[in-house]
Formats: structure tokens, sequence, C-alpha cells
């Protein structure tokens, strides 16, 4: 005989930033399933007008994340047993820090833009016709440029961070953890650029340091670490130019 | 309450060093008066020391140096974390800090009491 099938309680937030309010749903508790899987379900046979955003499903594409029970998660490779509460409850809401569009799905423009804007875009110093440079696997810039390279974009670092909160003009550890990992690429002709934008306004030293983009990275990347990168590349950088 | 996204031991670490800064910030200006009392009122200060023997006071002055030696051992740790080549036990600096204060504030009440 097939055991009586189980429900949980799902708050979801529903509408914008303004009007919205989380809304009650009872879905059916699976034995492995993911939170997107809870949100799928109750898009696919509770209310068809439910706004989220996923695509690849196996971790790959960064689409997916939103806050789970108030903690940032990529949803895809979340399983619901590892975040349930002792209440049995779940709460599921779009992403801190960044504008809702609606229901689950944030407008993620800004945190794009600040990749721009803390140079975290590549400055190529060959043509098509010059020779392939070579690069040293084992080379300490290039073990640097390594740890920091698997970002995915998925912007759960940046709902982590009460910097971002506090200071709408910071880049976040995303877009500095990725002009961290350009420091350390010696094919990139732009590293003075970089430098001047990740130490303006907006940059690397507004970090307090509180880790909570190392905490909740699903990659396991430590966007600290490559902040505390740049601020020493920028203090050293001034007693370069002084000398 | 704190938030679910900063219930870590590195954002108490943060929280511990903003609370310890803001403790110190509104002590210094009374310490520095009691201090000014020696030149200008040493009646009054005599008064002042007389009281702080009470007992809630050593009490105090125990919460008083640990906010003291929370924010240094904190702030060296965020020295190093930003200066020093990269260490991946920052929780157990963070402990270490919070441990070493409590102790010296440990030794500092046990020979304001003895």
């Amino acid at each position: 005989m097939a055991a009586a099938q189980k429900y949980m309680q799902v708050s979801v937030w529903r509408g914008d930033e303004a009007t919205g309010a989380l809304e009650e749903f009872d879905v059916p508790a699976q034995e492995s399933q993911t939170i997107l899987d809870v949100v799928s379900w109750i898009q696919q046979n509770a209310d068809a007008t439910l706004a989220y955003r996923y695509a690849c499903r196996v971790g790959m594409c960064g689409s997916c994340a939103m806050m789970v029970n108030g903690k940032p998660r990529w949803t895809c490779r979340t399983h619901v047993k590892k975040v349930l509460g002792d209440n049995g409850r779940l709460t599921i809401e779009p992403l801190r820090n960044l504008p809702v569009i609606k229901d689950l799905a944030t407008d993620m423009t800004e945190f794009f833009d600040k990749w721009i804007a803390a140079e975290g875009v590549f400055h190529p110093t060959k043509t098509r016709y010059d020779e392939i440079e070579g690069i040293d696997p084992e080379s300490s810039v290039r073990v640097e440029a390594n740890a920091a390279i698997e970002c995915i974009n998925c912007a759960v670092c940046y709902a982590a961070c009460d910097v971002v909160s506090a200071n709408p003009d910071y880049f976040g550890p995303a877009a500095l953890n990725r002009a961290w990992s350009l420091v350390n690429d010696t094919r990139d002709g732009g590293q003075a650029a970089r430098l001047e934008a990740v130490s303006s306004n907006g940059g690397c030293h507004n970090c307090h340091s509180q880790q909570g983009c190392s905490t909740f990275c699903p990659n396991e990347l430590n966007p600290t670490l490559s902040i505390a990168g740049l601020k020493r590349e920028t203090v050293t950088s001034l007693f370069r130019r002084r000398s | 309450m704190i938030r679910p996204h900063r219930a870590h031991p590195l954002w108490l670490a943060f929280l511990l060093h903003r609370i310890s800064g803001l403790g110190l910030a509104l002590f210094l200006p009374a310490h520095f008066y009691v201090l000014s009392l020696a030149l200008t009122r040493p009646a009054s200060l005599d008064g002042f020391l007389h009281w702080t023997e009470n007992p809630l006071l050593k009490v105090s002055e125990f919460g008083l140096v640990f906010l003291l030696a929370v924010h240094m051992f904190g702030g060296l740790r965020l020295l190093a974390l930003e200066f020093l080549p990269w260490s991946p036990r920052q929780k157990t600096f963070a402990a270490a800090a919070a441990v070493a204060s409590a102790f010296i504030a440990s030794i500092f009440f046990i020979s304001a009491v003895a």
C-alpha cells in the first residue's frame, strides 16, 4: 500500500517589491526534490502565472537563484531536505538587493552593468595574426586567476552582501571577483584602468569582510579573498606610483 | 533578531567589531573627562575613584576591557586578512580574537577583585 501523500507549506513571493506579498501553496513532498522542483510544481499545477527564471537545471547557467528561508541559494541544486526548517515550512522570495520584476524574477541589469563598471572585461593585447601566448598553468598569477574563474553570475553573493544593501553604488562581490581574475591575467592590457575602477567609489575598499559572499557562493569561490587581493594591489600600486 | 543570511560566524565577528567600536567611542569622551578632573577638580576625582570600588563597576570594567581587547584583536584580524597572504582559517582567527579578549578581560577582572 502506498504511503499517504505528504504536503509542504510553501510561501512564495507574488507581485513586485512595493505591492507584493507572500502567498501560500501546499506542494506534494517528494523523496528527492529541489527548490526549483517546488517552484516548477507550483507554476505547472497551482498557478500558471507564477514568474521565475531558470534554464539549465544543473548548476551551470546561474539563472535560478532565489532567497530560500531568508538565505540566497541556487535553487536547482538546493535539496528541500537540506533547507526545510524545523517547522516544515519553506519561504521562497526573489533575490535580495535587486529590483523585483514580478514574483521570483529579478531585474539583473545593474548586477551586470557593475561588472563592466568594475572593469570586469578583458582587454586584448594581441591580434589574430600574433602567436598564441603560452600560459604556464603552475605560475602563481595563473593559480590566483583560476581560483576566481568559475563564477556562474548567479548573484547569490550579491544578494548575501550587506554592503550592497547599504551602498547602491558598490560593485558587489561578483564584479570585483571577476576584476581580480583579470588582474592576474598576463594577457590583459587594461590593468591601469582596472585599478582605477576597483578603487573608485563603488570599489573594493567598501568591503567590510563580513564574508557572506564566500559563505553562500554555490561554487565555493571566495570573493572576499579576491577583494582582499584587490585591496592589496591598489595599496601597492600607490607606492609604485610615488616611487 | 539576526536575519538568516547573517547567521554565520564571520558576520557575527563583524557585528562584535562594530559594537565594540561604538562602545569605545561612547566610553572615551567620558574617560578623558574623568582624567581631566585630576587637573580641574581633584576632590571630585577622588570621590569618583572611590565610587568605582563598587562591585558592579568591576563587572562593567570586565566588559570594557573585553571591548578594548576584542576591538584590537578584531582590527589585527582584518589587517591580516587584507594585507597578508590569505589563510583559509578565518573562523579560527575570529574565534581566537574573542577568546583572547575574554582571557585578557578575565585576568583584569580577577586582579581587580583579588
